[in-house]
């Protein structure tokens, strides 16, 4: 039975893992990556299995409970923005030591251009340096046959396989035509003299190095034979082009009648050596269009026998920073610009901005107010919607960096003598991160106010469930702030005096003291008033 | 044939809605569809647009090339005016006139009247006032799909209006009629104005 839908790549990605015999969906919330999560919370096929899919505190307890359902057998997907894999790095780069049991599949959302990041990094370099398999699909069909292929694989290869979508892919709708509907899988443990691997004491890893470095090379094969990656030869051998992904439709935007130019498409990796040195054998130069940052490019420098220019985003052709679209690709292959309408000058930028009424300003409003008196002040901000108060017209703080950072650089600052030193964290941010650098804090007696600023949901991404609702001043409590320096406040303009006095007492308090500024996101309010 | 669309408008407008009814009757019709969102920061008051891009044969690219664009549906003035560089010489400009005014540079209304007029093809139209005056004040995105649809060609008016019906089905019948309603004022707004 195939049915026609009209999917998002995210979506596309999340049914095919439904369909493929999921059995959970291990993630947090992040730009480009929530809606796969959500669709398969939402999906009635999901619901009836009852597929877990609830959301994990952050990256790292989603990959490795994904990599423990592996474990005993199941099919398991963890789905993240790209900055998320740096916070489950470690989890990622070892599960490709212990190997994976049940098919395991790590969907990473690169954002280039920044939509909604704070970097441009690339998630195929994590597979690189994991050795692990990675795919790249190009259209929201092939995001379709992609993933269902890499939960096979994942099986067939006994290692996890990273889907590596971007913005433009996970965010775009096109039809997709759906498979078969398989079973979820058994629960079923290696065999026992499959079993060491799972346990990396130096003696055991060590041996699964060997094997890991030596499957990696043969995987490259894999890649060389897969119909994904595929050598379309040219009439014109004056370029031979190498193309990954979504990039790849921006070429073809380009040749609607068929491209001249010899053509090899990238969709799986490691990257075939073969097939890039039959491409450059018959071309005179080597043009790389790649969205993300210059992984092939890098690559196959230090592969091809025989010195031919190598074209891409390193030299210039393309643009070295910010996503793809079909005008630089379309300037990097010598064509001329298309007639179009001129930029005009009337137009200003419109930046996003925290809505009207939302608590986080009446926050900001406060912690103005009081730190006019405190010129020496620091703040140190964190991820999410409340990173928006930088601009106008609040301008409330000086750092924002990853999550968590708020807490522990406002420890640094403060043993540095900056004083006051303030942390400005959401309440999904502190569970996702915050609390160990709380920990810290309360172990070190850094003097430091924490201002959670607690909307009761995750908000930027939409407003999926916060892990801390209802338990953050126990959260702290427990990790040892002393209860008279938990103080809860209600953000709105007619508490500003309150506010106020309790912001004030707490920043003359030499040590650690936490203020929950809590009232509900508007945007989650107006959708329960609506319920 | 093919039609090459930018929606454009401010987070929160119900772009993705006008999107998601051009979608279905597009789907409808067996025709061939990218449809490129905007999700996450900048839905937070920020601009926002879609790329749609409706073809009788496959197409490549979900983003829309420059100089492609053959028509740019926007919920706001300024908005419209973001994507010139996109619009086709040929193109169309079907736009709200209603400014939505949430930073403190936003130009003078005279100025993007002006920059909008330099463009032959264009609908201005008061979406807003529309829908209010015929009790649909929540409805004024799809009194500019109303206003667009003559324009967009490839998708006939009718499967405009079953997609109306299919995609606002699950919130009742009223929102139907209400929704149907607007589409139809937008749509004698744009007939009137030609």
């Amino acid at each position: 039975m195939s049915d026609k839908l009209l999917l998002l790549g995210d979506e596309a990605l999340a049914l095919a893992a439904i369909h493929s015999g999921l059995s959970g969906v291990y993630a947090y919330p992040g730009t480009p990556s929530t809606e796969i999560t959500e669709f398969i919370q939402n999906h009635p096929l999901a619901k009836e299995r009852g597929l877990h899919s609830k959301w994990s505190c952050n990256e790292k307890t989603a990959m490795e409970a994904a990599l423990g359902a592996s474990f005993a057998g199941k099919r398991a997907l963890v789905c993240m923005k790209h900055v998320g894999m740096n916070v489950c790095a470690d989890g990622f780069i070892n599960s490709a030591m212990t190997g994976t049991n049940g098919g395991l599949v790590v969907a990473g959302c690169d954002d280039p251009s920044m939509h909604s990041s704070q970097n441009e990094q690339d998630s195929r370099f994590y597979a690189d340096f994991a050795m692990v398999p990675c795919f790249e699909p190009s259209s929201q069909q092939e995001t379709y046959q992609m993933t269902r292929d890499a939960f096979d694989f994942s099986e067939k290869e006994k290692l996890p396989v990273l889907m590596r979508l971007t913005t433009r892919m996970a965010h775009s709708r096109a039809v997709v035509k759906t498979g078969e509907i398989r079973e979820e899988n058994p629960l079923r443990f290696s065999p026992e003299e499959d079993s060491r691997r799972w346990v990396l004491l130096p003696a055991n890893a060590r041996v699964r190095n060997e094997v890991l470095v030596k499957q990696y090379l043969e995987l490259e094969q894999e890649s060389a034979k897969s119909p994904y990656n595929k050598l379309t030869k040219g009439k014109d051998n004056s370029i031979g082009i190498i193309v990954s992904g979504i990039a790849y439709n921006y070429l073809m935007e380009n040749y609607p009648d068929g491209c001249p130019y010899s053509v090899l498409k990238i969709s799986q990796y490691p990257l075939p050596k073969s097939l890039v040195n039959e491409l450059a054998q018959q071309s005179k130069s080597i043009l790389v269009i790649e969205e993300g940052q210059p992984f092939i490019e890098q690559k196959i420098k230090g592969i091809l026998p025989t010195p031919i220019p190598i074209h891409g985003r390193l030299d210039g052709t393309l643009p070295r920073t910010g996503e793809l679209n079909p005008d630089c690709v379309r300037k990097a292959l010598g064509m001329k610009e298309l007639e179009a309408g001129k930029k005009s000058e009337v137009t200003v930028p419109r930046p996003p901005a925290l809505c009207q009424g939302c608590g986080h300003r009446d926050f900001y409003t406060a912690l103005n107010n009081v730190l006019k008196d405190y010129p020496t002040a620091k703040v140190f901000s964190d991820i999410g919607c409340y990173t928006l108060g930088w601009l106008a017209p609040f301008h409330a703080f000086h750092t924002c960096v990853d999550m968590g950072a708020s807490i522990t650089m406002a420890i640094g600052a403060a043993e540095s003598k900056v004083h006051p030193s303030v942390a400005v964290i959401g309440d999904s941010t502190f569970t996702h991160s915050g609390m160990t650098g709380l920990l810290d804090a309360v172990n070190m007696k850094a003097n430091i106010v924490v201002c959670i600023s607690d909307n009761l949901t995750t908000g930027m991404t939409g407003g999926q469930d916060s892990a801390g609702v209802g338990r953050i001043e126990s959260i702290c409590q427990g990790i040892g702030v002393a209860p008279e320096h938990i103080r809860l406040i209600v953000p709105l303009p007619k508490n500003y005096p309150d506010m106020e006095k309790a912001i004030r007492e707490e920043l003359e308090y030499e040590g650690v003291s936490v203020i929950v500024c809590r009232r509900e996101c508007i945007q989650t309010a107006k959708r329960h008033i609506k319920k | 044939m093919k039609k090459d669309i930018i929606l454009s408008g401010v987070g929160g407008q119900g772009i993705l809605s006008i999107a998601t009814v051009i979608g279905w009757a597009a789907l409808d019709q067996n025709l061939y569809l990218k449809q490129a969102e905007v999700h996450g920061m900048s839905q937070r008051g920020g601009d926002v647009q879609s790329n749609l891009r409706i073809s009788s044969s496959e197409i490549y690219s979900d983003l829309i090339p420059k100089g492609e664009c053959d028509m740019i549906i926007s919920m706001e003035p300024m908005e419209a005016l973001r994507y010139l560089p996109w619009l086709s010489p040929k193109g169309w400009i079907i736009t709200s006139s209603a400014p939505f005014v949430n930073i403190p540079n936003y130009p003078q209304i005279e100025e993007i009247e002006k920059e909008l007029k330099k463009s032959a093809n264009l609908i201005k139209i008061d979406s807003e006032a529309i829908a209010k005056e015929i009790q649909a004040p929540r409805s004024s995105n799809m009194v500019l799909l109303g206003a667009a649809a003559r324009f967009i060609e490839i998708i006939k008016k009718e499967n405009l209006q079953e997609g109306i019906k299919n995609v606002f089905m699950r919130k009742g019948e009223e929102m139907v009629a209400t929704n149907l309603k607007a589409f139809e004022a937008g749509y004698e707004f744009a007939q009137k104005s030609l």
